[in-house]
């Protein structure tokens, strides 16, 4: 599968664009000399320069040293997110698939309504409810997108769940816990894995969306889609506040999109990698 | 559902009076309790549930508890608003979706398709609200052609009401034209390969006719199904993109009944929009029966 993962076009881009991301948000100390947060008014709104390849926004900050900070944020909440999405949502659709019965309805119920909502409107409220900070937004994206990876989960187990290796290790007496472990679970697992890296994109697109809103990671700490927030304050004087984060997200958004598609490329036997 | 928004609104701690004491200073707690009662949301919430699903049931949606406006007056005066920029980005959507769908499945693997192929994949991670930023800056800022934010009603001037809406619609319309070009793009490739699509062309149909009346018409069934999936998306835009352009809409509305914990409003704006959203699955079911005669509704 990794052959076939490194063979597809899209999914070396995606890889490198997601390893260029990393870098630039582990390495940001070093990538650029200013501290994020400090504000200096006597370089407020610079163009880009050579000590500023961004320009600086109201505050003086330098927009490169926030954005290359912003992206540990970013990403931080996003695999934070959907790693609880997926601890809940899948246990919960998988068991939900093997079992069946009255669980499996009142998990569809359940996800049912909360599908019903448009999902920023739901991650709105949930932030109404929780008020900002860093936990909870990664906490309300990952009630959002709970009820659609349970569905991903619950739809690959139950593809599997009849057949006939599954029904041969439960006959040898094997128990639910063994043979969901041993026989289901390695052979549901690669949508919910293509469901994950897709769902990371739209986490980053939301994360975005609601800082963009003033409902995210309070500041001064840089996110994203604050700084898109405070660029659009300034726009009638200068874009670069806001197009340089905006880029950070398009590209970011992008690398996660090309390699979840490259990896259920790579996953189907039936289609070609090339 | 109805339950699942009256109780989610109400698990908020804080409600509309702590909210308005935090705009207007300090307040005794005798005060606040009088407000409370005056608000009626001292009383049990089953009760609360209760009083508010009989006034649903006739019609009334309660009244704002800031403003005390009926808020089935306010969501009908904004409703139209919504619905014109949704639709109207459904239309962007379609307009530049199916065709170059379209030219992308008949070039396939040529640079019309790359291109195509570039577009969706930038589409579908450029954020909304950037966008719409980007499309004020160039168009309203720098261009000077449209307004940048604001409203006006179509009774009022047509023609200022739509310069108004273009950015917005386009804001949400391209995004979502990505998603249509790739639908547009799969599906036909497969319809391409059936064996009536050979037979029309072996009988000397023009290119044009076979892609028209034979490939397109039978494509378009996941089409409108998944744009019907993606109309919920819209209707979630456009709480972001009514807020950016200034827009008096349902989400615009929405949100700030969830800031000022405006119970009766988020209740009746979010119903309004799952309504909205119900209607279209409806809207999309019924579209099946046109494109597929075979599909039959008892």
């Amino acid at each position: 599968m990794a052959g076939r993962l490194f063979r597809h076009s899209g999914a070396r881009v995606g890889g490198a664009l997601l390893i260029m991301v990393l870098a630039g948000a582990v390495f940001a100390p070093l990538l650029s000399p200013y501290d994020p947060v400090a504000i200096a008014p006597e370089r407020r709104l610079a163009p880009p320069s050579v000590a500023h390849p961004l320009g600086t926004d109201l505050y003086g900050r330098d927009t490169l040293a926030r954005l290359l900070h912003g992206g540990r944020l970013s990403l931080t909440v996003g695999a934070l997110s959907v790693g609880l999405a997926l601890a809940a949502g899948g246990s919960v659709g998988a068991l939900s698939g093997y079992w069946g019965g009255w669980f499996d309805a009142l998990v569809m119920r359940v996800s049912d309504v909360l599908l019903a909502f448009p999902a920023i409107l739901l991650a709105i409220g949930l932030l109404a409810f929780l008020g900002g900070g860093f936990w909870n937004v990664v906490l309300a994206i990952a009630i959002i997108y709970t009820a659609p990876m349970a569905r991903v989960a619950r739809a690959a187990v139950l593809a599997v769940r009849h057949e006939e290796y599954v029904d041969a290790a439960a006959a040898l007496g094997a128990g639910d816990a063994r043979v969901l472990r041993r026989h289901v679970l390695p052979n549901a697992v690669a949508p919910v894995v293509v469901e994950s890296t897709l769902r990371l994109a739209l986490a980053i697109l939301a994360e975005a969306a609601l800082s963009f809103l003033g409902l995210g990671t309070q500041p001064p700490a840089p996110t994203w889609g604050q700084m898109i927030a405070e660029g659009r304050t300034v726009m009638t004087f200068t874009a670069w506040p806001a197009i340089g984060p905006g880029l950070a997200i398009t590209i970011t958004v992008l690398a996660f999109n090309l390699l979840g598609d490259g990896i259920r490329d790579a996953l189907d036997p039936h289609t070609h990698v090339g | 559902m109805v339950l699942a928004v009256f109780l989610l609104i109400r698990l908020v701690p804080g409600d509309v009076v702590t909210q308005l004491i935090g705009l207007e200073g300090q307040i005794s707690p005798r005060r606040v309790e009088e407000l409370r009662r005056l608000f009626g949301i001292d009383r049990p919430l089953h009760v609360q549930f209760g009083e508010y699903m009989t006034g649903l049931a006739r019609g009334n949606l309660g009244r704002s508890l800031r403003t005390g406006q009926p808020v089935g007056r306010e969501l009908s005066r904004r409703f139209p608003v919504t619905i014109q920029l949704a639709f109207m980005g459904l239309l962007v959507a379609l307009a530049i979706g199916v065709p170059v769908g379209v030219v992308a499945a008949l070039h396939r693997g040529r640079a019309a398709d790359v291109l195509a192929t570039g577009f969706v994949l930038l589409g579908l991670s450029v954020p909304s609200f950037w966008l719409a930023i980007l499309l004020i800056l160039l168009f309203a800022l720098r261009l000077g052609w449209l307004p940048p934010t604001g409203y006006v009603s179509p009774a009022e001037s047509l023609s200022a009401n739509l310069a108004h809406m273009v950015l917005p619609a386009l804001s949400l319309g391209l995004i979502l034209a990505a998603a249509s070009t790739r639908i547009v793009r799969s599906s036909l490739l497969e319809v391409f390969g059936r064996h009536y699509i050979r037979t029309a062309r072996a009988k000397g149909v023009a290119e044009r006719g076979v892609v028209l009346h034979h490939a397109l018409r039978n494509a378009l069934i996941p089409v409108v199904t998944v744009i019907g999936l993606q109309f919920g998306t819209l209707l979630g835009g456009t709480v972001i993109i009514e807020q950016i352009f200034a827009l008096p809409g349902i989400g615009r509305y929405a949100l700030e009944g969830i800031n000022l914990r405006d119970y009766p409003v988020v209740q009746g704006a979010v119903l309004a929009i799952a309504l909205a959203f119900t209607l279209v699955n409806l809207a999309v079911d019924l579209c099946y029966g046109v494109l597929d005669p075979r599909i039959r509704y008892s």
